[in-house]
């Protein structure tokens, strides 16, 4: 397959997973430990590198994961001994993603985990970067990530569709009627450290929180129903991939960064826009309300 | 080590960068205990981020590194992004949280974006932009450090004028609008002082923790008072001490960032906080309950022993 479909690919099926994670997250008002866990997952990564000395994939991906569900206990913990969330959030990811910048400084600077690949992604590189596994014929690593966690993401979807739906509208009422509402937290903020993970190559650790965080607040805009705004957050995934690639590839700029911005202007544009929900659309149909 | 300090304090330029890692760590705590208690910490995260186009702009339109105009474009910058929070939260169904996280990620991007368009132009000296995502306190020189402690003064002496006004705002804004005080003007006035304190500290600390020099002084120097004079002077405190411990500590390799050093040391502090202040500390409580503990079964035993010679 030809160097740009790779791209278009690959940025797709981040797209795709980010899109429907972030759902949950904008709907439980997560958005802003998604945020902290993006950035801890550096210091995840870090550690992998330093413990197992390689860059497999499946390592990361289990360190990522490991911190990423770590951030949340901690945040919890200091939540619950009296500090308000917000700062809680504030100090626990500020201090895992220092140490994960100055362990990266000090012991990994002379493999391909730097500091702006963390920040940035390059995704220009990721069709070069080809494994084999098992049967399949050699594929980009990214893509094997991505694919495995989209797949994981899904069936955790399909399989506690229920669970997530009520533990997201109504938390009181899952846990009186016995749902396990902690265990289905932790779980939603182990698929989100996993997800960022495997968007690190193309998207980068902080960008990663624009393509999980805009597609669904963008679908919140235009439905009132999860099962429709879970699949709008995906295709809106998609399409900002695919509008911020050729973007970022005829003003000759960062290709993560470019994604970004289109995921925003999308958003400005349903802000504005959309049907119901719309700051001017509510504002026409008041003045139509007002002349009949 | 006491020699490598000595020598690195003698220093004409570690001295100046001492001087603006005190400073600005002063006023980022000061302003930043206000933040706190207005719930408005992440804000300051979102804002530290947003700054970064308003930099690359400047950068593009001018074409040189010159420290005061890159900092209004990042305050610039820094204030549309509060803005758009507001929007957002206030006229769609978006929460506020959701919105923070929009704003922060793709002012970001945008940032990015900007920063490979100026790596690409064909300005002169464009080296320096890189610092200001991690901080290099290292590059301060004398005049940009005048600047900084001009504007972190100026910044805790209108904090300080107005702390009867910000003060009656935090804790009780219906009562403030029932005095007759212009609440609209106050909110904005704080706003632009708190994105004024981030933009000072971003050479430093960089934008992406910049958030950690906001929180984590004000919520350690929260466990040891209840005053907010005494919180705000504590956490301007705890502030100057990370900045220089930290900007020492960064010295000791080659090519360190200043930020991440500021961050972890400003943690510690917060960490002796959490487990030592007096009445509130986690520790303090424990051998607090454990001593009542004690005390209680030694009257339980006095009780019981009492009712049986009856």
């Amino acid at each position: 397959m030809s160097y740009e479909a790779w791209i278009l690919i690959v940025g797709s099926l981040a797209g795709i997973c980010c899109g429907i994670t972030g759902c949950f997250l904008i709907l439980r008002r997560l958005a802003m430990l998604a945020d902290a866990i993006s950035h801890t997952v550096l210091l995840g990564m870090v550690l992998a590198f330093l413990i197992s000395q390689s860059l497999n994939g499946f390592y990361m991906l289990i360190g990522a994961a490991a911190i990423g569900v770590l951030t949340a206990v901690f945040v919890q913990l200091l939540h619950s001994s009296g500090i308000q969330e917000d700062a809680s959030i504030g100090v626990v990811f500020t201090f895992l993603f220092a140490v994960g910048v100055i362990l990266l400084s000090l012991y990994a600077d002379h493999v391909h985990l730097d500091v702006d690949h963390a920040l940035m992604g390059e995704i220009t590189f990721v069709p070069w970067d080809l494994v084999k596994w098992g049967f399949l014929p050699e594929l980009p690593k990214a893509f094997l990530m991505l694919t495995t966690v989209l797949i994981i993401n899904l069936l955790i979807i399909i399989l506690f569709y229920k669970e997530l739906k009520i533990t997201s509208f109504d938390p009181q009422m899952a846990a009186a009627i016995g749902v396990p509402v902690l265990l289905i937290h932790y779980i939603l903020m182990g698929m989100v450290s996993m997800t960022t993970v495997a968007s690190f190559d193309s998207v980068g650790a902080i960008l990663v929180v624009a393509m999980l965080i805009a597609p669904g607040a963008s679908a919140y805009l235009l439905t009132d129903k999860l099962n429709i705004m879970l699949i709008m957050s995906a295709l809106l995934g998609v399409a900002a991939a695919i509008i911020g690639y050729y973007l970022a590839s005829w003003l000759d700029v960062s290709i993560s960064g470019s994604m970004a911005t289109v995921n925003g202007v999308i958003f400005a544009i349903f802000f504005f826009f959309a049907p119901h929900k719309g700051v001017l659309s509510k504002r026409w149909s008041q003045r139509k309300l007002k002349l009949t | 080590m006491d020699d490598v300090i000595k020598i690195s304090l003698a220093d004409a330029n570690t001295q100046w960068v001492l001087l603006g890692t005190i400073l600005l760590g002063i006023s980022s705590g000061v302003l930043g205990s206000i933040a706190l208690l207005r719930k408005q910490s992440l804000i300051g995260d979102a804002v530290a981020h947003a700054s970064l186009p308003g930099i690359c702009v400047t950068f593009l339109l001018l074409g040189e590194k010159s420290l005061f105009p890159l900092l209004i474009g990042a305050a610039i910058s820094g204030l549309l992004a509060t803005f758009c929070i507001q929007a957002i939260s206030s006229y769609s169904i978006i929460k506020e949280d959701t919105a923070i996280g929009l704003v922060l990620s793709v002012f970001f991007g945008l940032g990015i974006v900007l920063l490979t368009k100026v790596s690409q132009s064909s300005v002169g000296n464009k080296s320096g932009l890189n610092d200001f995502i991690f901080g290099q306190a290292a590059a301060l020189v004398g005049s940009d450090v005048k600047l900084m402690a001009g504007a972190a003064a100026l910044l805790t002496v209108i904090t300080w004028l107005l702390f009867k006004e910000l003060k009656v705002l935090t804790f009780d804004p219906e009562f403030a609008k029932g005095l007759g005080l212009p609440t609209k003007l106050l909110n904005f006035v704080f706003l632009t002082l708190l994105v004024s304190a981030i933009v000072v500290g971003i050479q430093a600390v960089g934008v992406i923790l910049m958030a950690a020099m906001l929180i984590t002084p004000a919520i350690s120097a929260r466990y040891w008072t209840d005053s907010l004079a005494r919180m705000i002077v504590l956490s301007g405190v705890f502030g100057a001490i990370s900045g220089v411990f930290g900007t020492i500590f960064s010295t000791f390799g080659t090519g360190l960032a200043t930020g991440p050093f500021i961050v972890v040391t400003a943690t510690f502090i917060f960490f002796i906080s959490l487990l030592f202040a007096p009445e509130r500390g986690l520790l303090t409580k424990w051998v607090k309950r454990l001593r009542l503990n004690k005390r209680l079964q030694h009257e339980l035993v006095l009780r019981k022993e009492g009712k049986s010679y009856q």
